[in-house]
């Protein structure tokens, strides 16, 4: 007979004590990302045909720029959120799902890194 | 009898009701859409990649950017941008629903079923209007 309490088996299994904050900054980026992909798409289509130069001036501008490294970072910290939760309920095996949720943090900050990077080297450095 | 981690405890993996999973359900339009509003948000996840690589190859330089506009504009890349343009605006629009839900409305049957064709219908003809414009700027 065991001689461990109940508590003991069910202890570290419950709430991830962050609250509501993982749903609010889900809809907070979601709500960012409205506007920015409006935007995004509109910037998308001037440029879909543009030369190398074109390019350059239109994503490097004050303006462009800074609505672009708006959009990357809104976009991507929201997928970081949505991944987190697919990965949540789908992978049961829990060495599997950290190794997941840290790949799912180094590719989200991997893409956030090489556009942010991208667009203030056009900015900046021609 | 050790008792030492959950998984090991034999009253976890008793046999209890389960809660009711899709395959029990009947598919319904408003379910489906769930799912694909899902499926979208990890289709665009994948193809954020092609943005980050678009931004990196106009700051490489003009001859690898010519390489990557060339291929986003072949057949082939135009077919996964327009799936892209459909995801991204599919997923935009099914959030603007969550937005509604989330102010505690749109859950009746009628609210949620017109919500439901309207985020799909709304999602194919933005889609094809922002195409056609971007081959008349082109």
């Amino acid at each position: 007979m065991s001689m461990r309490t109940p508590l003991k088996t069910i202890r570290y299994l419950g709430s991830a004590k962050d609250g509501t904050s993982h749903f609010w900054q889900q809809r907070l980026t979601a709500v960012a990302n409205v506007p920015l992909v409006i935007g995004f798409v509109i910037l998308v289509i001037m440029l879909s045909g543009a030369t190398h130069a074109e390019f350059v001036a239109t994503a490097g501008s004050p303006l462009g720029a800074v609505f672009l490294i708006a959009a990357v970072l809104s976009v991507t910290w929201h997928m970081r959120l949505g991944m987190q939760v697919v990965i949540e309920d789908y992978i049961h095996s829990e060495g599997l799902k950290i190794v997941l949720i840290l790949g799912n943090t180094f590719f989200t900050a991997a893409i956030a890194l090489v556009s942010v990077f991208s667009i203030l080297k056009l900015s900046f450095g021609g | 009898m050790s008792e030492t981690t959950p998984n090991s405890n034999p009253r976890i993996g008793a046999d209890r009701p389960l809660s009711p999973h899709l395959q029990v359900y009947r598919p319904l339009f408003t379910m489906m859409m769930s799912i694909v509003h899902r499926i979208t948000g990890v289709g665009l996840y994948f193809g954020m990649f092609l943005l980050a690589w678009w931004l990196f190859a106009a700051a490489s330089g003009p001859d690898y950017f010519n390489w990557v506009q060339g291929a986003f504009g072949s057949w082939f890349g135009q077919v996964i941008l327009f799936g892209f343009t459909w995801a991204l605006l599919h997923h935009m629009l099914g959030g603007l629903r969550h937005f509604v839900w989330d102010t505690g409305r749109g859950f009746g049957q009628v609210a949620r079923e017109t919500m439901a064709k309207a985020t799909l219908a709304g999602s194919v003809i933005l889609t094809v209007v922002v195409w056609i414009i971007g081959y008349m700027v082109r």
